[in-house]
């Protein structure tokens, strides 16, 4: 017999049986597509965030104090001398610049309005690092540093908050902690990222956070140093550089660092090893829901065959050998499983859609991606449910004994 | 000589296990069938009258005994073998028809061809079928919407479709009223007539016994006598 006529006949069984068909390949269609969407919401995950992380550029290296990986003892804190020696550009040819940063919460009030917002001390080479653009005004600089000067420069967020406007705001007057400061210019939004929304935040000269609003318990300690590289290939050698410099400095050129240098490939990578643990977990959970489907399928192809024997006994009596009843069978539960898999990517392909809108209805923009490689993920992985199904059942038709079969009522 | 004869069979024994208890549905039976015969196996109930079809018609082998169909030792086939066989040399008419209820008279008829593998013009040979049994005009209905007798003579015209050595009906006019009955049953002898088609009916009938040329009686698995 041949195989396009096989497949015909089986659609015809099947068809035969609508309500039943369609319940047993409802249960695939459930499978595939919970797989499809929850390995789309996981990919789209994956590119938010390590899109992110590269939005924050390539050429950056992020140091903070202590040892993620291994145990220190008193881990000496970074400080402001720790980022003059990095600046050097004798010691670390390939440091472009340095930026101290402290940060901590604050209150700010105006108009008789209060919000909590991120304050950060920083210096002015901060806001080329960080890629920031103003709606109006000046960036933070070098004077202001150095007269400990009550200048801030805020986010669009606490300006519509504290102002209800985004325009003349430069040159009102905010209360960061009860003490007054001048605006001096208003960041473009850029969104929600990563380490919470950059839009509610307020930032102040690094030598007035440190005397006025942040106290730290070392005099000129700071939090992380972000450290600008001349280029991105030179990444790794200014790793190294800055970690030369910091062991000497700290005194400890043997033995575990008390420092943590990151580069932006290192939270890709950090970032990619979580989203796909992510991806992986909420694929698997799915894939339960197709096994189960399976397991539908090979239910009602068992109840198939014992309400069929007298057919299979016929078949058998007019030449069918077994493989010809085997093959019959399993056309049929692949049949099955291949509508299933093909209707559950369309309802995979929905529900991510819809994540992705609900997701952008709520302010996070979110692309759940459905790539080739889920979909004949799926494909190959439905067909292979109804096969490895299919198989008990339809051995069980095929080695009926034939006048067994025919007498069966 | 040996192409005279369609079936040669000597000493057919049949065991069944039955738990404890062995059962002897067929206690050694010779039986030779000519070409072109038309014969028919009678007994009571319990008598092996269906397990001598079922070795007949190579749907089971006999515990012993051998037997020849059509020039082919049958016993030592196997389950693919006798498949082929079947197919091949013998068609079955059963009493409860047997049809697939799903397709059309024609694809029911078609169905011995698709098993027999590249036979072409398998519409065609199936609509011949159909149209010597009388249903040229029915080939596309589905047996539900046929009466019975049409429903037999769709199963004569698929047990016909492959040329069959012999045709083995069991049983052929039990489910049918004595006129339609007898309808089939002539249906039958007219093709053994005009094809020259070797025929086995087995039945308790003696009105349709006494149709055909021969009768084997069969008793508690042997054979009885021969008329």
């Amino acid at each position: 017999m041949n195989i396009g006529q096989s497949i015909i006949e089986a659609l015809e069984t099947l068809n035969g049986n609508k309500l039943r068909s369609g319940l047993t390949i409802l249960g695939i269609v459930i499978g595939v597509g919970a797989v499809i969407a929850m390995l789309a919401i996981g990919q789209g995950a994956q590119d938010t965030i390590t899109g992110a992380i590269s939005g924050i550029g390539t050429n950056l290296l992020f140091v903070s104090s202590g040892n993620q990986t291994q145990e220190v003892r008193n881990p000496k804190p970074l400080t402001l001398g720790d980022a003059e020696a990095i600046a050097d550009p004798f010691a670390a040819s390939d440091v472009l610049a340095v930026a101290p940063i402290i940060q901590g919460r604050g209150d700010v009030t105006a108009g008789g309005q209060t919000m909590s917002v991120s304050v950060t001390g920083t210096t002015p080479q901060y806001f080329i690092m960080q890629n920031y653009s103003l709606l109006e005004g000046d960036f933070l600089t070098q004077d202001n540093l150095q007269g400990n000067a009550s200048a801030v420069v805020i986010g669009p967020g606490v300006a519509d908050k504290l102002f209800g406007r985004r325009n003349g705001v430069v040159g009102e007057t905010i209360r960061i902690n009860g003490q007054p400061f001048r605006v001096v210019g208003i960041l473009q939004s850029k969104g929600g990222g990563m380490f919470g929304s950059q839009d509610n935040q307020v930032i102040v000269p690094f030598t007035t956070a440190q005397t006025r609003l942040i106290h730290r318990s070392a005099l000129n300690e700071v939090d992380q140093l972000y450290v600008q590289v001349v280029s991105a290939q030179a990444v790794p050698l200014a790793t190294d550089e800055v970690k030369q410099i910091l062991r000497q400095r700290h005194r400890t050129p043997v033995g575990v660092d008390d420092f943590t240098v990151f580069s932006q490939a290192d939270f890709l990578s950090i970032a990619k090893t979580v989203t796909g643990v992510f991806t992986i977990f909420l694929g698997g959970i799915a894939g339960i829901s197709l096994l189960v489907g399976g397991i539908g399928i090979m239910n009602i192809m068992l109840v198939s065959v014992t309400e069929r024997t007298r057919e299979i006994g016929l078949r058998k009596a007019l030449g069918a050998r077994k493989r010809d009843i085997l093959i019959q069978f399993l056309i049929e539960s692949s049949m099955l499983s291949l509508i299933g898999g093909m209707i559950g990517i369309l309802l995979g392909w929905f529900l991510g859609f819809i994540v992705g809108r609900i997701a952008a209805a709520s302010g996070n923009p979110f692309n759940p991606a459905i790539s080739l490689n889920a979909i004949l993920l799926a494909t190959l992985f439905s067909a292979a449910v109804g096969l490895f199904f299919g198989i008990y059942p339809a051995n069980r038709a095929a080695g009926l004994e034939p006048v067994e079969a025919l007498r069966y009522e | 000589m040996a192409k005279d004869w369609v079936i040669l069979a000597e000493d057919l024994m049949k065991v069944y296990q039955m738990g404890e208890v062995e059962v002897r549905a067929l206690a050694g039976v010779s039986c030779n069938i000519k070409r072109g015969e038309v014969v028919a196996i009678m007994g009571p109930s319990g008598s092996g009258k269906s397990t001598l079809m079922n070795i007949l018609g190579c749907l089971d082998l006999p515990t012993s005994g051998k037997y020849i169909l059509d020039g082919e030792a049958v016993e030592t086939l196997n389950d693919d073998q006798l498949a082929d066989i079947r197919n091949r040399k013998v068609g079955f008419i059963f009493q409860s028809f047997n049809l697939l209820s799903r397709t059309t008279a024609l694809a029911n008829v078609e169905l011995p061809l698709r098993y027999a593998g590249n036979v072409p013009n398998k519409k065609e040979r199936a609509r011949a079928a159909l149209e010597s049994v009388g249903l040229g005009d029915r080939i596309s209905h589905r047996p539900t919407e046929l009466s019975g007798g049409e429903q037999q003579r769709v199963a004569i015209a698929r047990a016909l479709v492959n040329n069959p050595a012999i045709i083995m009906a069991d049983e052929p006019t039990g489910n049918l009223d004595s006129k339609v009955g007898r309808e089939i049953l002539e249906l039958l002898l007219a093709l053994n007539r005009d094809n020259g088609t070797t025929l086995i009916i087995v039945t308790h009938d003696p009105a349709n016994a006494a149709l055909t040329q021969r009768i084997i009686h069969l008793r508690d698995g042997l054979v009885e006598e021969k008329k």
